[in-house]
């Protein structure tokens, strides 16, 4: 019981697939403009790496090495068919809005980097939450950017006005930076910069060392 | 003529894949380190781009579209459902046997290219171009410069960005932003730097 907790609770922050891995920020950051887009993206990608990673766990013993890659992928892709056609059909707003971000999760790092690293060789079940585990660790780190982006890029929390915006007779100055792709970026690099501040064991070794100045400050001038 | 210029202008500068639309980050991350693989891969997705994007426009206007299979005899199908599908299979076929006619008759080329292209297949940028060339419904002489050009813009940003991070190995980077971290933070430089080629219009 306590390796199926641990598979859903360490991607979240411990070995978060975004801030650690480098896996799917492909989709992820173009989406994080406004909370609600993100909350659908959110759930649509959860969803499809937890059905796909159990599916491909369940006929992993009958799949042929050579062509793996491909049948994951057929999983992985009729999967974003559906959640692509539900999202037409009771949420077009929305999915008018997330273009082609929806079928981008397709070739979402995550999806197919759990199914071939973790599901090819677990059971289905603990793949199954291994899935939502890491759904949720890209589901944190969205949220962060687009709560950050929404609130100071528009003055909005999920369209409800919580800052009143000068325009409208309020008093913030609204960042319009924050709305546009750049923001995106560094706001990732801050919240990397502060994941590898309280986890120390994740900053990367330096590759190339700057040696001590030897001569003291006298001597050189 | 002009059109297609302006086209391709655009999908270079303007709406950059990479640094604008978020696409084929992963990759973009990942083999930026060294200007020669840059290069190496930058080239390899221009041509797959070149070749993905008009390929997939062929299959949706004359297969999957509404009414497209009325050749057939039939007038009232409608296939767009399996394009996601279509389309992915298209882009690891076509990259599958680029990497088995490049071995056989280009082989220089294979050896320097060869990590990358199976890469290719699951890079974002390849799959983003056939989608945005349906929902912006670019007939097929568009498709061949849209596919072109967002691949040079492409293969551009990320050789920008190899030249960045070759210097920036040298530099004295606080303990936590090295790496992954001061990257990012390049190309949100790099991608406001392209935002200054905003309103060009040929």
């Amino acid at each position: 019981m306590s390796t199926m907790r641990e598979a859903l609770t360490k991607p979240i922050i411990q070995n978060n697939p975004i801030a650690l891995q480098i896996l799917g920020i492909c989709s992820a950051l173009a989406v994080t403009s406004s909370l609600k887009v993100t909350l659908v993206m959110c759930i649509s990608v959860t969803l499809v790496t937890a059905f796909s990673s159990f599916a491909v766990s369940l006929i992993r013993n009958q799949i042929p090495g050579s062509i793996r890659i491909i049948v994951q992928m057929v999983i992985i892709a009729s999967l974003v068919i559906v959640v692509d056609q539900l999202l037409k059909a009771y949420a077009f707003a929305i999915s008018k809005q997330l273009s082609v971000f929806v079928g981008l999760i397709i070739t979402n790092c995550i999806v197919m980097g759990r199914a071939e690293g973790f599901a090819m060789k677990n059971p289905p079940l603990a793949s199954f939450v291994d899935g939502i585990g890491n759904g949720l660790g890209y589901s944190v780190v969205l949220f962060s950017i687009a709560v950050v982006r929404e609130l100071f890029g528009s003055g909005k929390l999920f369209g409800y006005e919580i800052l009143p915006v000068v325009t409208d007779g309020g008093w913030y100055v609204p960042n319009g930076l924050l709305l546009l792709p750049p923001s995106a970026f560094f706001l990732i690099g801050i919240f990397i910069w502060v994941v590898r501040s309280v986890k120390k064991e994740q900053v990367e070794k330096a590759e190339f060392k700057i040696t001590k100045n030897t001569r003291s400050v006298k001597e050189a001038f | 003529m002009e059109h297609y210029i302006s086209l391709f202008v655009r999908s270079v500068f303007l709406e950059n894949m990479a640094l604008s639309f978020f696409l084929g980050m992963c990759t973009f991350m990942a083999i930026s380190k060294k200007i020669q693989a840059a290069i190496g891969l930058g080239i390899a997705v221009i041509v797959v781009m070149a070749l993905t994007v008009p390929v997939n426009s062929l299959i949706y206007n004359h297969l999957l579209r509404e009414g497209a299979l009325a050749w057939a005899g039939f007038p009232d199908v409608d296939l767009s459902f399996l394009g996601l599908l279509s389309y992915i299979g298209v882009i690891a076929a076509i990259v599958q046997i680029m990497e088995m006619v490049l071995d056989k008759y280009v082989p220089a080329l294979y050896n320097a290219l060869g990590v990358f292209l199976p890469l290719i297949t699951v890079n974002c940028a390849i799959m983003g171009g056939s989608l945005f060339m349906v929902e912006r419904d670019y007939n097929f002489s568009e498709s061949v410069v849209y596919g072109a050009g967002a691949g040079t813009g492409w293969a551009l940003a990320i050789m920008a960005l190899a030249g960045i991070r070759e210097k920036l190995k040298y530099s004295d980077v606080p303990e936590g932003l090295r790496g992954l971290g001061i990257t990012f933070i390049t190309v949100g430089l790099m991608s406001l730097g392209f935002m200054s080629f905003g309103g060009i219009d040929l």
